[in-house]
């Protein structure tokens, strides 16, 4: 028996922890079986009721796991056995799964809730309240796997939801294209994945986490570093890094709470997600945290500058999220897996709501989503407003709502492990972080209504669409205080018991070094907020002015550096130029090799056709001759003229 | 004691016998013929049967028994086939079976 099967079951909740994947799951099957001709719109409180099951369950194993059920495995059954090596249905229960656990289905809960109000008047209701779960469940797996393989089932499982739901509208070409492009470009990643699982596989063995992370000291650096990428690589596909990111802003084709959940609170921090799992790894791996942190950095920083001259209100959020994402992985590398966490949950909650916020404005204005025709909604939809004011806070890290406290976290780490550039990077993005959130809430609620018509059919949504907003508001301003005070918050305190197995040496950094580099980081936020108030409010500078100045580094920002074009020439057109040579050479080659044997039979079967004349004297005659052939051969051998 | 007609006599009539029943079967086209040429060439192995019976079964009449046999059987086939014969009849009014060839492949 292995260790993981030994440890043994406590808490009140832990031992019924499969329960919480298997209500979505049932909400599937009843709205996909029954939901188009008999459920229909009951299908969306089915799904919610579901969800809010799970997330009251997520709760209880949560405290469950703060009362000290710190790693439990829940084994379902035993999935593949050969020798030694087995890989089991299984989940892990430990600070790590726990807190993710509780993210995903409180935001999953939230975002159904919203959406029966979002997509009341949607041909599609039945379907959409049928994939939505099935990613609920995908990602409850993805969180509660104890080995690779089992994690590999839910991360393929929330690709898939993803694609479905990113191809929602599939009437119209553009969601067809974004699904596509979002599918392929995880694929990518998922290779890297599937690199990592087999050579972990053949240097350890084995696929568990805990058993892996026990005998991490027997692999060479060399290899670590290798499972390291790999595994990194698959995140970069799925967490939208560079250079894989360029799906999640064209996956915002979707419907706007797909894109809160998925592309925005929980699919997308799956990479960070199995980064932070294998910790143990990635800490032993050494020099390769390097590389994860600049690609972080350099992600935020990119993601960050395109944000700024986005029009399209949803497309500033999905950037905004590629760039969170990148402060996400910039605090994984440089050794701040706790940091990288906490961001994760507090991001989840705030952009959540700037999403969701995002698409009570979309409703409101009969689907447009060019914040260019909106302004002066304040009046009209207060309740949207300062809930989206406060998510728009909590991005640009103002204290005391959640962003501040992780992402300070984040960056004070990159400083105080020494990597002074990182840092930089870190505190420069957030200004430019500031001043896009300000830019995009002020040209959606300030200002003059710059499309009447649009303007006066605008209303607040109804009151499914407005609470989740305020319960994810009160998230935005209180999540952040699980890390609080920093360094040494509940978080801190909470979380190495899953991410350090081996011990791990804490150093409490002095408080004024903290605080200066808080102040350093707000000072950033409230020097973008000046700018984009003084842009976009006062005009000075106009931003018409400040566009035409900037022209050439404008246009590059516009078009998003060209990246897509750039991957267009070198890649796309490369592969489908090899598709269709695999094409060419599947229906000439590999079709013509079966048609030509087909063709032969029907060819040899149209002579013996031949035979059968229907003339029963044709039959009798063969007979006999039959009868002939064998008494001559019979009679042949035995007198001994033929011989065998 | 008569004289035993020797074997090969028996052996030769009973191969004439199938010999024509054979071509019977071959080269008429009357149904009800071909039918008493396969009665013909039964008969023939009956006869080449009760003759070996006769002559090397001296104890056992195994051979003699197999004959009976063979009758039943072949009162069942004629019953068989002139049925089949009677009901193709009915549908169409000839018994040539070169007119019934609808089985062509």
């Amino acid at each position: 028996m292995t260790a993981a099967e030994v440890a043994q079951v406590t808490g009140t909740f832990v031992p019924f922890v499969w329960l919480i994947a298997a209500f979505p799951l049932a909400a599937f099957f009843i709205n996909g079986l029954f939901g188009k001709r008999w459920l229909g719109h009951a299908t969306g409180p089915i799904a919610a009721g579901a969800i809010g099951a799970s997330a009251l369950l997520s709760i209880g194993v949560f405290m469950d796991v703060v009362r000290g059920a710190t790693s439990t495995t829940v084994t379902l059954y035993r999935w593949i056995g050969v020798g030694d090596f087995s890989v089991n249905v299984a989940a892990l229960v430990d600070p790590l799964s726990s807190v993710m656990l509780l993210v995903v289905t409180i935001v999953s809960f939230l975002v159904h809730v919203y959406s029966i109000g979002y997509m009341e008047h949607d041909r599609g209701f039945y379907r959409f309240f049928t994939w939505l779960p099935l990613f609920v469940f995908a990602m409850l797996i993805l969180v509660l796997a104890d080995n690779y393989l089992l994690m590999f089932v839910g991360w393929e499982g929330v690709g898939l939801c993803s694609y479905l739901l990113i191809g929602f509208w599939f009437e119209r070409p553009e969601p067809q294209y974004a699904a596509k492009k979002a599918f392929v470009m995880n694929r990518i990643g998922d290779w890297g994945f599937t690199i990592g699982m087999i050579v972990t596989f053949l240097v350890f063995g084995s696929l568990n986490f805990t058993q892996v992370f026990e005998k991490v000291e027997i692999a060479e650096q060399g290899v670590l570093g290798l499972i390291c990428l790999a595994f990194f690589l698959g995140a970069t596909g799925k967490s939208a890094q560079l250079p894989l990111y360029s799906w999640l802003p064209d996956a915002m084709e979707g419907p706007t709470p797909v894109s809160a959940l998925i592309h925005a609170a929980t699919m997308v921090t799956a990479g960070v997600y199995l980064v932070a799992r294998s910790t143990p790894l990635f800490e032993a791996a050494g020099p390769v945290l390097i590389v994860i942190g600049a690609v972080g950095a350099a992600t935020a920083l990119f993601a960050a500058t395109i944000a700024l001259v986005q029009t399209d209100i949803k497309r500033v959020m999905a950037y905004s999220t590629v760039s969170q994402l990148g402060y996400m992985f910039l605090a994984l590398g440089v050794g701040a897996p706790i940091a990288a966490i906490f961001h994760l949950a507090t991001h989840a909650f705030f952009k959540a709501l700037l999403f969701l916020g995002s698409g009570s404005v979309i409703h409101a204005m009969g689907g447009e989503q060019d914040m260019r025709k909106m302004g002066g909604l304040r009046a009209k939809m207060p309740l949207t407003y300062w809930t989206m004011l406060i998510a728009g806070g909590a991005l640009a890290a103002l204290p005391p709502l959640a962003g501040f406290w992780s992402k300070d976290e984040i960056v004070g780490a990159a400083f105080l492990g020494g990597f002074p550039i990182l840092w930089a990077v870190g505190v420069f993005t957030g200004g430019l972080t500031a001043f896009y959130v300000t830019r995009a809430l002020w040209l959606t609620f300030h200002g003059e209504p710059r499309d009447h018509h649009l303007y006066d059919h605008a209303h607040e949504s109804p009151r499914l669409m407005t609470v989740p907003l305020i319960v994810l508001a009160v998230g935005s301003v209180l999540a952040g205080f699980i890390g609080f005070p920093p360094e040494d918050g509940f978080i801190h305190r909470f979380l190495p018991a899953a991410l350090y197995p081996h011990g791990h040496e804490v150093h409490h950094p002095q408080l004024a070094v903290i605080a200066a580099l808080a102040a350093a980081s707000v000072a950033a936020g409230l020097v973008g907020i000046f700018i984009g108030l003084s842009m976009y409010a006062r005009r000075r500078p106009d931003p018409a002015a400040v566009r035409r100045a900037a022209g050439p580094i404008h246009r590059v920002l516009v078009n998003k550096y060209y990246v897509d074009e750039l991957l267009d020439r070198r890649f796309v057109d490369l592969s489908k130029a090899f598709a269709g040579a695999a094409w060419a050479f599947d229906a000439h080659i590999i079709d013509g090799i079966v048609n030509r044997i087909g063709w032969a039979f029907g060819l040899a079967g149209s002579g013996a056709r031949r035979l059968q004349t229907g003339f029963v004297g044709n039959y009798a005659l063969s007979i006999v001759a039959g009868v002939l052939a064998i008494i001559v051969l019979y009679g042949g051998y035995a007198a001994g003229i033929l011989r065998r | 004691m008569t004289p035993a007609v020797p074997l090969g006599a028996f052996i030769a009539v009973s191969a004439v016998l199938f010999f024509i029943g054979c071509a019977g079967v071959l080269t008429r086209r009357n149904a009800v013929v071909i039918l008493m040429s396969v009665e013909l060439m039964l008969n023939a192995a009956n006869l080449a049967l009760v003759a070996f019976s006769r002559r090397f079964g001296s104890t056992d009449e195994r051979g003699s028994v197999f004959v009976v046999f063979v009758f039943v059987v072949a009162a069942a086939e004629v019953a068989v086939g002139l049925a089949i014969v009677l009901s193709a009849y009915r549908t169409r009014p000839v018994v040539n079976v070169d007119e019934a060839h609808a089985m062509r492949g």
